[in-house]
């Protein structure tokens, strides 16, 4: 990692700490031995192109790449101090703890808003103290209240693919997460749609560690506090998006954000 | 920036702003070299072609900001490119400031010869000459993102400001002798500001290949008050 310049962010505590990270696919070494700390209150993007491991790397930050036939994960992945890849953590909690928002936005499509807000607890059988002010304040949360607060029993399908975004993102929150793990989560989003996301992100920074996969440049120099560049399986730079944007180190960084990859 | 981008039209972009600083630094050249030609033949008509000849740098100016301007609007630029496309916005300034510098040597000169010649100007031909190696120089250290010859620009400017005092002082002696000399002094001494002005933009130019090259601001080093402990520098503002 490069070293923070004075016109960094203030430093913030450790959420998350990855060690020597590497995950396969059967035999197939996918990320090559990745070391970075995610700190609290910020925003991470990591950005590369395709297939240089960045899903793959935030799906081990809350033990999802696991739950794909033939994968697994080396090293350590410590949440708070605890490394969430040992055998005796329940991966249901550590994706409790960390949630995550898919590229897709994929409300259950037999829900209603309200259904599928609460989906999160009810589908492990927990029965929130009082669901309406759960739904109301999660929705709030997701910038999506003011929008839907008359139609909660309409199905979350029917809303429009931003709205259905932060219908995903209310669901996460109703959790009560520590950490937001984001995978191209505008990508199938209109400008004005992915504008809202990225305000959103703004004032979720406040409360969480926030980790977000984008194919956007723009993206990532827009509302990450730091920025991560992989490639083939490796962590190359890491940086504020300050200084990565601006004076990238490596020239590997540098071509790829200037558009002279391959 | 030794490769090229994947996107070829982008490229071009690229290549069109670096074109055009380029011809409008040689144009700035070509212009300061006619100036000092007029001042040592004496040569009124030339003076006033080389004046007239700074609407192709305005013109230039205006051109490169607009090129420039569209390029961050529709490329988003980041990195090698940001750092070229910003600086290639302030050297245009510099460059146009240059422009106007040579205008009013050319200027001063048409007085001058008016009048009888008050001296050979061997010193301050010679100064042209420094300020006009540093702008080529910076022009090849800008076209081959070489910081260390940039760097060696800027150390020239000390030998330009040296010239300076001692054309102030052989014409303070000239004033002092006769006060009939003082009209063509003064014009003289003018002339030798103008160019001390011109290697000082020609310094700023280095900072800026500096800039563009590493991403290390080197303006004003040493010369800011710390920011840590929120010192003022006091003392006299420079002499003009």
């Amino acid at each position: 990692m490069t070293s923070v310049p004075p016109s960094a962010p203030e430093p913030r505590p450790e959420k998350m700490r990855v060690e020597s990270l590497r995950a396969y696919f059967g035999d197939a070494l996918a990320l090559k031995g990745i070391s970075m700390s995610v700190p609290e209150r910020c925003v991470t993007a990591i950005i590369g192109p395709s297939g240089c491991g960045k899903s793959t790397f935030i799906r081990c930050l809350n033990r999802m790449h696991e739950v794909t036939p033939g994968a697994r994960a080396e090293g350590a992945v410590f949440l708070d101090g605890k490394n969430i890849l040992g055998d005796d953590v329940d991966p249901v909690d550590v994706r409790r703890r960390v949630g995550m928002v898919f590229q897709k936005p994929n409300p259950f499509p037999t829900m209603s808003i309200r259904e599928n807000v609460l989906a999160g607890l009810t589908l492990n059988g927990i029965r929130p103290p009082d669901p309406a002010r759960l739904v109301e304040e999660s929705l709030r949360q997701a910038a999506l209240w003011d929008e839907v607060k008359d139609s909660l029993d309409r199905t979350g399908t029917s809303l429009s693919g931003g709205q259905q975004q932060r219908l995903c993102i209310a669901r996460c929150l109703a959790l009560e997460p520590e950490v937001i793990l984001m995978d191209e989560p505008c990508s199938a989003l209109d400008p004005i749609a992915t504008a809202r996301i990225e305000e959103l992100i703004h004032e979720l920074r406040e409360r969480f560690a926030i980790l977000i996969v984008t194919h956007s440049m723009q993206q990532a120099a827009r509302v990450s506090d730091f920025t991560a560049f992989f490639y083939m399986g490796e962590l190359v730079e890491h940086g504020t998006a300050d200084v990565i944007f601006t004076k990238p180190t490596s020239s590997r960084t540098e071509d790829y954000i200037t558009g002279r990859f391959g | 920036m030794n490769r090229a981008h994947t996107d070829r039209e982008y490229e071009g972009e690229l290549r069109r702003v670096r074109e055009q600083v380029l011809t409008m630094g040689a144009k700035v050249e070509e212009m300061l070299d006619a100036a000092v030609r007029a001042l040592a033949e004496r040569d009124s008509d030339l003076a006033r072609a080389t004046m007239a000849s700074d609407q192709v740098i305005n013109r230039l100016e205006v051109e490169i900001d607009g090129l420039c301007l569209r390029v961050l609007a529709k490329r988003q630029p980041v990195a090698s490119d940001l750092r070229f496309l910003t600086m290639a916005l302030k050297l245009v300034t510099d460059l146009e400031r240059m422009g106007d510098l040579v205008v009013n040597i050319c200027e001063r000169v048409v007085e001058l010869n008016e009048e009888p010649p008050l001296k050979p100007y061997v010193e301050l031909v010679t100064m042209a000459e420094v300020a006009h190696q540093m702008l080529h120089a910076v022009l090849d250290a800008f076209l081959a993102g070489d910081v260390a010859a940039a760097e060696r620009v800027i150390e020239r400017d000390a030998d330009v400001d040296a010239l300076y005092a001692s054309i102030f002082r052989e014409l303070l002696t000239y004033m002092m002798e006769n006060t009939r000399n003082i009209y063509r002094a003064t014009r003289v001494q003018s002339i030798a500001k103008y160019v001390e002005r011109i290697a000082d933009h020609t310094t700023n130019l280095g900072e800026m290949v500096v800039f563009m090259v590493r991403g290390k601001d080197i303006r004003h080093s040493g010369r800011l008050p710390s920011r840590e402990r929120g010192e003022r520098k006091s003392g006299r503002p420079p002499v003009s």
